[in-house]
């Protein structure tokens, strides 16, 4: 399994061979992952290598499991921990759909919580909309294998609406560099405005 | 410890939840079959996959559950604190130059008490509910979305609710003397508050109420069956309000 590119309407989409969670189109039997209705998507469209093939992923800010789905249809084990109540319970439904996507509803801001559940992983993959997202990924960093790959989301208005985008995107970029190498962040445009995704290695 | 060494079923993994550990980049797969405790690593996961969709199913429920009885207790007291605060302050209006005759001082105090409450509780409310129904409170704000949730008793029954029920709830009493004939049918019901309604000329504003009360009930549904926050739904009712209030006269 893997993450495989659909033409429509002349742009090109990645897509995913497995059940349909929500409205999303279905084009030559996969599932269209549409880069508004995903930032992984979108960081995919950008360019963004995310090798999801057979990797053990922690999915952090799994929401309403949407996106984790998709990750669920290329990986070997998927872990998505999510917190607030509304959400995870879509999460543990599309949970249901997929073997190997593992629902832990749990707060990120705690790995210790989730210690004896997750394994270490090659991807690490955070989109969570609380104040600290770096520190969430470095808290979370030893779970992360040698040399495993990190995707940060970074929403710059929930860290402070007055500072510029960037400066905030560099600001956890350095708080990362604790515990990864950074190797660059790109910013999500078109499809989310005032969002990047940081990409390290640990 | 792991979750496979407390037993391999949904209380392990509650259990384990609850204990905690040190986070590392163990091969739990890997450990758990050369323990014996699997045969293979897809029966690890096959365990690990019951086992985590059923506890978190358990502890999700409950904290939903949790979730909605906390916003709708606080819009409750928020209107009754609001209402406590207009009475005492109309009361108290022609009582202020007499403080010698009568106890005002306290009753100040309690006053800003009960104002500091209500404040308090209003934060309370634009926390939780985005987190309980993100699309409501996208479209209409948190304390309107709460106040919605708590007139149907709940999201879930909002969901379920039609759009004409939804868009004169709160505003039953005028709806019963209409069902008695009595009187004509109530236009809006709290979704009043709402500005694209408040905000609409009289003549249209059956028309707003109608719109605003259609695309609030789409968003209770895509909040309690997907969950997930999708922007376009404002920009649609921003859309169809622009149609409405654009309309001429005649």
């Amino acid at each position: 399994m893997t993450v495989g590119w659909v033409d429509v309407d002349g742009e090109r989409y990645p897509a995913t061979d497995g059940e349909k969670v929500r409205d999303e189109r279905v084009v030559d039997g996969l599932r269209l992952w549409h880069p508004r209705r995903s930032k992984a998507s979108a960081a995919l469209v950008k360019g963004v290598d995310i090798p999801l093939e057979d990797a053990r992923v922690l999915y952090l800010g799994g929401g309403a499991g949407t996106t984790p789905s998709y990750f669920a249809d290329a990986a070997r084990a998927v872990y998505a921990v999510e917190f607030a109540p509304s959400p995870a319970s879509r999460l543990v439904d599309v949970a249901g759909t997929r073997d190997r996507l593992f629902p832990v509803f749990a707060d990120a801001r705690k790995p210790s919580v989730y210690a004896g559940i997750v394994e270490g992983v090659d991807v690490l993959y955070q989109d969570v909309a609380t104040r600290g997202q770096a520190d969430v990924a470095v808290k979370n960093a030893p779970f992360v294998r040698d040399g495993g790959r990190v995707y940060v989301v970074v929403k710059a208005r929930s860290e402070d609406v007055t500072a510029e985008p960037e400066e905030k995107y560099e600001e956890v970029a350095d708080r990362m560099e604790d515990a990864y190498d950074v190797d660059r962040t790109v910013d999500l445009s078109p499809f989310y405005d005032d969002h990047a995704v940081v990409i390290a290695r640990r | 410890m792991t979750w496979y060494e407390r037993g391999t079923d949904a209380d392990a993994v509650t259990e384990e939840l609850d204990e905690g550990g040190e986070p590392d980049a163990r091969d739990l797969p890997g450990d758990a079959v050369e323990s014996g405790v699997f045969g293979t690593r897809d029966g690890y996961y096959d365990a690990l996959h019951q086992a985590t969709v059923e506890g978190a199913r358990r502890r999700v429920d409950e904290a939903v559950d949790t979730a909605e009885r906390d916003v709708i207790n606080a819009v409750r007291t928020l209107e009754t604190v609001g209402d406590s605060l207009n009475e005492l302050d109309e009361r108290t209006r022609d009582w202020r130059e007499e403080t010698d005759r009568v106890p005002v001082e306290g009753v100040v105090e309690g006053r800003n008490a009960l104002e500091e409450t209500r404040d308090e509780t209003r934060g309370f409310i634009e926390e939780r509910t985005p987190e309980l129904a993100p699309n409501l409170s996208n479209l209409a704000d948190p304390v309107l979305a709460a106040r919605l949730i708590a007139l149907a008793g709940g999201l879930d029954e909002l969901a379920r609710m039609p759009s004409s029920t939804v868009q004169v709830l709160g505003a039953e009493d005028a709806l019963f003397r209409h069902l008695r004939g009595d009187a004509p049918p109530p236009k809006h019901g709290v979704i009043y508050v709402h500005p694209y309604v408040r905000g609409t000329r009289e003549d249209e504003r059956g028309s707003a109420a109608r719109a605003v009360a259609g695309k609030l009930t789409i968003a209770a549904r895509v909040d309690r069956y997907a969950g997930d926050l999708r922007p376009q739904l404002a920009d649609e009712l921003d859309e169809k309000m622009e149609r409405i209030q654009g309309r001429d006269d005649g």
